[in-house]
């Protein structure tokens, strides 16, 4: 199965919100450690090494494309 | 200091000239084989090739066993080989078997694996027993063998190859001569000089971190089991090992800082508090110290011209996962079968490549999962660091943190992507397939005997074998080719029925085995073409 990149929750507002929430009260370094974390869960409850990696691929390509803008406006 | 409580065996060996040094100049006597290097490697490879009647030249440059316990954890796929020849009995009967290991995250166990939790098979998961009493064993084992001739202090100096034969230059004490070799095997470890004589790269990474291993006799409770920790009370922010060898000498392994100063951590006045915060006691003596760094790395290609690579000489790995002598001993199982027939002239010398890809293949495993077990231990980056504390957190509370935790993957057969191998042409629920080393189970030659089926695989001869299950209208092998029949009339007996069961076999299945143990291919309805077709294959003869 690929990665869904479909709106996968009927209230989207609220996924976000629960992840940002989470974040609320910690400092920059437990955030970090937090994400880690989280990502870790994630990753084990989908359970499937290509969409993992296709993921890790769609995340990856943000950091690229950051590169490409900053060196646009250099 | 090892040495010293090492009675049972002869580890200290003379020089003695051979006829081969008296011999003029321009006629240096040929041999067929020369190994290189009297270690593990080189002395099961020795053997292995004698047992199948070829003569061997095996040559050191010392004259001794080599000092300290180093490479303790042997797999039960070693122990297997080593049945094969002949020593099996003596390195379990001296080694302290072990299955269950632990794993510890500052004071708590965050959880315990069991290499082996099944029944049913001859040998133990591992064993632990000091490197120089096998190789001890392994030299005992030779003297019963007048087709190896092992000379010590015997160094090679030069070689050149040519067409038809390597023309080496050893260095003796009593001067310099010269010999012919078909083929010379390297076994010569991890600063091989023949590899630099080949002019080989040797590329890899290089692990910045400094682990100390400490052997200290003492008497103490604690259980046979492996024994890891994270970040552990008497070792802050680093990683520790505690296991158990024979002779009441433990192997403790502690992580250094990265620019900890060797010399200075090295002095045991240094060590001792270190392992007395650890054992909470200072009632220990020291067998060895030894601190050093890692490094992952393979030789690109394990034959050069008539050299041929095995061991520590063509690929070196981190020891978490007793990975460096299992897989050496790999090697030479891989190459002797494959070297004999080539001799023999019954497969065309591209079989030895097969040694190469299949062994590469091996190496690649082998590092991959060093390197993610050290990468574990000493993390790279600051995020890396996270990500680990992240999952050691999560293995207090979850099963998949707890998989996740990597404190050392330790060494399994390796499963070949191979040219030899006939891809399965049926459908099977599981058992070996082709490329996977054979399984073991019990079987029985009389009702209440006890064997097993590696022992009926090595009483057959160690040779190509046709392992089939009785329906009553048995397959003859092939010529040449051997035979273990599970059921019927003169067939082993399977009660426990664990060899049907590992070899997902019903009547009529057939398994046709290569002379190391792996799997050639595998049928659910033979056919006398099938099998043929399929030997040709695994023997390289199409």
């Amino acid at each position: 199965m690929p990665l869904s990149t479909n709106s996968n929750f009927a209230r989207p507002d609220d996924a976000f919100r629960a992840i940002v929430e989470a974040h609320r009260g910690l400092t920059e370094e437990q955030s970090a450690d937090f994400d880690a974390a989280l990502v870790l869960i994630l990753a084990n409850h989908i359970g499937d090494i290509d969409v993992l990696r296709e993921a890790i691929g769609l995340a990856r390509r943000r950091m690229i494309d950051g590169q490409q803008q900053q060196q646009q406006q250099q | 200091m090892a040495q010293a409580n090492s009675p049972q065996a002869k580890t200290q060996f003379g020089y003695r000239r051979h006829p081969d040094q008296d011999r003029p100049g321009q006629s240096p006597a040929e041999h067929p084989v020369v190994v290189v290097g009297a270690g593990p490697v080189g002395l099961s490879l020795a053997i292995d090739l004698a047992q199948r009647g070829q003569p061997v030249v095996l040559l050191d440059d010392a004259d001794r066993i080599g000092e300290g316990s180093r490479a303790i954890c042997f797999s039960k796929r070693s122990l297997e080989y080593w049945d094969r020849l002949g020593v099996g009995d003596r390195m379990v009967d001296k080694g302290v078997v072990w299955s269950v290991g632990r794993i510890f995250h500052g004071e708590s166990q965050l959880y315990q694996f069991n290499l082996l939790p099944e029944d049913g098979h001859k040998r133990p998961a591992f064993i632990n027993l000091q490197q120089y009493y096998a190789e001890a064993y392994l030299v005992d084992r030779i003297s019963d063998l007048p087709d190896i001739d092992l000379r010590w202090r015997n160094k090679v100096t030069a070689l050149e190859q040519r067409n038809d034969s390597v023309l080496l230059t050893i260095e003796t004490p009593e001067g310099a001569y010269r010999l012919h070799a078909q083929y010379v095997i390297a076994c010569d470890g991890a600063r091989s000089s023949l590899r630099q004589m080949v002019g080989a790269e040797f590329a890899g990474q290089v692990f910045e971190d400094q682990f100390l291993i400490a052997d200290v006799k003492m008497t103490a409770e604690f259980p046979t089991e492996r024994w890891f920790w994270f970040d552990p009370p008497f070792h802050a922010g680093r990683s520790a090992l505690l296991h158990r060898q024979p002779d009441d000498v433990w192997r403790i392994d502690l992580q250094l800082h990265r620019y900890a100063d060797p010399v200075v951590e090295k002095k045991p006045e240094n060590v001792r508090p270190r392992i007395a915060r650890m054992l909470g006691h200072d009632k220990f003596e020291f067998e060895w110290i030894s601190l050093y760094k890692f490094q992952c790395r393979r030789m690109d290609r394990f034959l050069h011209g008539r050299v041929i690579f095995a061991g520590d000489s063509a690929h070196q790995v981190s020891p978490f996962g007793a990975r460096g002598a299992n897989s050496g001993l790999e090697d030479a199982e891989n190459l002797s079968w494959k070297l004999d027939r080539v001799l023999r002239g019954l497969s065309p010398a591209s079989l030895l490549e097969t040694y190469h890809v299949e062994r590469s293949l091996a190496a690649d495993e082998n590092i991959r999962e060093s390197t993610r077990s050290t990468d574990f231990m000493a993390p790279n980056s600051h995020q890396e660091a996270r990500l680990r504390k992240a999952v050691l957190s999560l293995a207090k509370e979850t099963e998949f943190g707890k998989r996740m935790v990597n404190g050392g993957r330790l060494s399994v057969p390796c499963s070949y992507d191979s040219p030899l191998s006939s891809p399965d042409a049926d459908a099977w629920r599981s058992g070996p397939s082709p490329g996977c080393s054979m399984l073991d189970a019990p079987v029985a030659a009389r009702a209440g005997e006890q064997a097993y089926l590696t022992d009926a695989f090595r009483k057959g001869g160690t040779d190509f074998t046709l392992l089939s299950f009785n329906n009553g209208a048995a397959i003859d092998a092939p010529d040449g080719v051997k035979d273990i029949r599970i059921g019927g009339e003169g067939g082993l007996a399977d009660p426990s029925g664990l060899v049907a069961k590992r070899y997902d076999a019903e009547p009529g299945v057939a398994y046709l085995l290569r002379p190391d143990g792996y799997v050639a291919a595998r049928f659910r309805q033979p056919t006398r073409a099938a099998i043929a077709a399929a030997l040709s294959r695994a023997q390289g003869l199409n």
